[in-house]
C-alpha cells in the first residue's frame, strides 16, 4: 500500500550523504516559508531541528521508488506533481520559486544513492515482496523443531540434507525465470499431479540450485513427464534406471556446467543440483518414492542426481540437440532412462576401425550379451577417443552406421542355452540375425576430461513406445 | 515484514496434512497392552492408579512409565521403550 504524501514540498535525505548535509541550510530556509516535510532514511534525528519523519523502515522511500537522495517532490492533493534530485541552485530555485537559495554553497553537487538502492536491502525487499505472492502451503515448524530434521521427517528428502525452502529463497530462485509461478510445467507421475513453476522452484531450492539453473530444471521436468519418456515406468520398473539429463547449448557455459574432467562425477554445483531437483520433483510432487511406486531392485547412485553437459567445443560432431532437430544457438535438455555409467578402456586403438570394434564389444554386454533390440544405451565418448574419429573423418552418422553393422548378432549366439547360459531368446530365433539396439536406441554424446583413452557406457531401459524414448526439450528463460 | 526461516513452503502436491498424522486409534482395547505415562505432576499417580485398577479389572495388561520431569518432553529412550512395549498409551495430566 502506498503511504499518503503530505501536500507541499517533500524532501528525502540521509545523514550518510554529503550532499544531503550540504543542503541542510537550504532546507532550513525552505522550512521557514514553505510547507516542507522531510523524510530521513538512516537517522531519525537528521537533520536536527527540522523535525524529520523517520523513514528508516524505507516504507516511503520504496513507495516513491527513489534512486537518489536528496530528492525533493512537490505534492498537491496527496499526489506527486514534480521532483528534482541532487543539489543544483538553479533547479531548486525554479522548483521552489525562491531566489538566493543556499548562499555560499557550490552551484551544484550530485546526490547520493538512495538507501533503497543498497543491493542487500533491494534484494531482501524483492524477496519479501515475491515471497508474499507464492501460493504453496506454508509449513510452520514447531518452536523446538530442527528445520533440517523436520524436512527429513516430512519425507521430502532423497536421503541427503536439503536447503530449507523458505519463501524468500523460493522467491529468489524464481528470479531465474520469466515464467509465472502459477504456470503448469507438467503433470507429474505417478500421482499425475499438476506441477507449477513454483513447485519446481521449491524443490530446486531444496536441491541446492541457483536461480540461473531454474530454466534447465523446468525443461528437464517437462521432458521427463512426457508420454514418450514415461517417467512412471522408469520409476516403477524393478530395473535400476533413472532419468539421465544431458544438457546442450549456450546455457551450459552460462551457468558453468561441467562437460570436462569428472563429467559424470561430483563437484559441479549445476550438474549436481539440476539432476537432483528433477528427482525431488518426482518424489515430492509426483509422489514417486522407493518402496512405493519406485520398485527398483537395486537402483543406482545416479538416482540421487545424474546430469551433465555435452562438450560441444571439443567435439568432432554437431551437438546432440542439433542432431535431434534443434539449432546450435538454442539450449536444450535430453532425458535418457539410464543406469550407472561404466568405463570402456581402449588405450591402443589409433584407428577408427579398431576403436569402433571395442565399442561394439562393450556395448554388446548392456543388460546381457544376449539381450537384443529391447534395451537402449548412451555412449559417452571422451576427447582422447573422439580424436581418433576426427582424424579418420568419421561423422557421428558414420559411427552409428558402423556400430549398427558390428552389432548385428547371429541368433545362434542369442538363443537359450547358447554359451552354456540358460538366459536367451527362444530356440526359433536361431536362424535370425538381430540388432543389439533398435533404431534410435543408441545415443552418442561427447564429454569427459582431456587425459584418458576412455569412454563410458550408460546402459538404458526398455526403449521406444513400450518403454522410454529419449526426449529433448528446449530450455527457455 | 519478511517471513522467517521457521516457515517453509510445502514442496509436495499438498495431498496430505502439513502436520504429522496421529497414529490410528484401535477400535477396542481388548487384548491390548496399555501404557500409563505419569508426567510427574503431583498426584498424577493417584489418578493413574485408579485407571490401572479399572483396566486390569477388564482384563487388560498395564505397563507404568514416568517422565523424569513434566517440564520437558519425554526422553527419547523412554518414548522408544513405550512404543516397543505397548499398543496404546494414556498420559495423565494432573494438577
Amino acid at each position: 500500500m502506498t503511504p499518503s504524501l503530505p501536500d507541499g514540498l517533500v524532501a528525502v535525505v540521509k545523514r550518510d550523504c554529503p550532499t544531503c548535509q550540504l543542503v541542510v541550510p537550504v532546507l532550513e530556509e525552505l522550512a521557514e516559508s514553505d510547507r516542507l516535510t522531510i523524510y530521513t532514511q538512516d537517522d531519525a534525528a537528521f537533520p536536527e531541528g527540522l523535525d524529520p519523519v523517520d523513514d528508516t523502515s524505507l516504507t516511503m522511500s520504496f513507495a516513491l521508488d527513489l534512486d537518489t537522495v536528496p530528492t525533493v517532490l512537490r505534492v498537491e492533493s496527496g499526489k506527486e506533481v514534480a521532483r528534482i534530485v541532487g543539489w543544483s541552485r538553479d533547479e531548486w530555485e525554479s522548483f521552489t520559486g525562491r531566489s538566493g537559495l543556499g548562499e555560499g554553497l557550490p552551484s551544484h553537487r550530485p546526490g547520493c544513492g538512495s538507501k533503497t538502492q543498497d543491493p542487500d536491502i533491494a534484494a531482501a525487499r524483492a524477496a519479501a515482496l515475491g515471497a508474499a505472492q507464492l501460493r504453496s502451503r506454508r509449513v510452520e515448524l514447531g518452536a523446538h523443531e530442527d528445520e533440517m530434521e523436520a524436512m527429513f521427517e516430512r519425507g521430502w528428502s532423497d536421503g541427503l540434507p536439503l536447503v530449507p525452502p523458505t519463501p524468500e529463497r523460493v522467491a529468489h530462485l524464481l528470479t531465474g525465470t520469466t515464467r509465472n509461478p502459477d504456470d503448469v510445467v507438467a503433470v507429474v507421475p505417478p500421482d499425475l499431479t499438476e506441477c507449477t513453476v513454483e513447485k519446481v522452484a521449491i524443490n530446486a531450492v531444496m536441491a541446492g540450485c541457483r536461480p540461473e539453473y531454474l530454466p534447465v530444471v523446468l525443461a528437464a521436468v517437462e521432458a521427463a513427464c512426457t508420454e514418450e519418456f514415461n517417467i512412471h515406468g522408469v520409476l516403477a520398473t524393478t530395473m535400476p534406471v533413472g532419468p539421465v539429463v544431458i544438457v546442450n547449448g549456450p546455457i551450459t557455459r552460462a551457468i558453468g556446467m561441467n562437460s570436462g574432467g569428472n563429467v559424470l562425477g561430483q563437484g559441479n554445483r549445476a550438474n549436481a543440483t539440476i539432476g537432483r531437483a528433477l528427482q525431488l520433483v518426482i518424489r515430492n510432487v509426483g509422489g514417486g518414492r522407493p518402496g512405493e511406486v519406485d520398485r527398483a531392485a537395486h537402483g543406482n547412485p545416479g538416482k540421487f542426481t545424474f546430469c551433465f553437459a555435452e562438450d560441444e567445443t571439443g567435439s568432432p560432431w554437431e551437438p546432440l540437440h542439433v542432431s535431434r532437430g534443434f539449432a546450435s544457438d538454442q539450449s536444450a535438455v535430453t532425458v535418457f532412462a539410464g543406469e550407472g555409467p561404466r568405463v570402456v578402456v581402449d588405450q591402443l586403438s589409433r584407428e577408427a576401425d579398431s576403436l569402433v570394434r571395442t565399442y561394439a564389444a562393450c556395448l554388446r554386454t548392456v543388460a546381457h550379451p544376449k539381450t537384443v533390440v529391447a534395451i537402449d544405451a548412451t555412449l559417452v565418448i571422451g576427447p582422447e577417443h573422439s580424436r581418433v574419429f576426427r582424424q579418420a573423418g568419421w561423422s557421428r552418422a558414420r559411427l552409428h552406421e558402423e556400430l549398427g553393422t558390428l552389432l548385428q548378432i547371429p541368433g545362434t549366439e542369442l538363443i537359450r542355452g547358447a554359451g552354456g547360459i540358460t538366459e536367451g531368446m527362444p530356440e526359433g530365433f536361431a536362424d535370425t540375425v538381430l540388432p543389439k539396439f533398435r533404431d534410435g536406441g543408441l545415443l552418442i554424446v561427447h564429454a569427459g576430461g582431456g587425459a584418458g583413452l576412455f569412454s563410458e557406457i550408460i546402459g538404458g531401459w526398455v526403449g521406444g513406445a513400450i518403454g522410454s524414448e529419449p526426449v529433448t526439450r528446449e530450455v527457455v528463460a | 515484514m519478511t517471513e522467517t526461516g521457521r516457515i517453509l513452503l510445502d514442496p509436495t502436491a499438498e495431498r496430505t496434512a502439513a502436520t504429522r498424522e496421529l497414529a490410528k486409534r484401535p477400535g477396542s482395547l481388548e487384548g491390548k497392552i496399555v501404557g500409563l505415562l505419569d508426567i510427574s505432576k503431583a498426584r498424577g499417580d493417584v489418578f493413574l492408579d485408579r485407571v490401572q485398577e479399572h483396566l486390569e479389572q477388564r482384563g487388560m495388561r498395564v505397563e507404568r512409565f514416568k517422565k523424569p520431569t513434566f517440564t520437558k518432553p519425554a526422553p527419547i529412550d523412554l518414548r522408544h521403550e513405550i512404543s516397543t512395549k505397548c499398543d496404546v498409551v494414556i498420559e495423565a495430566l494432573a494438577d
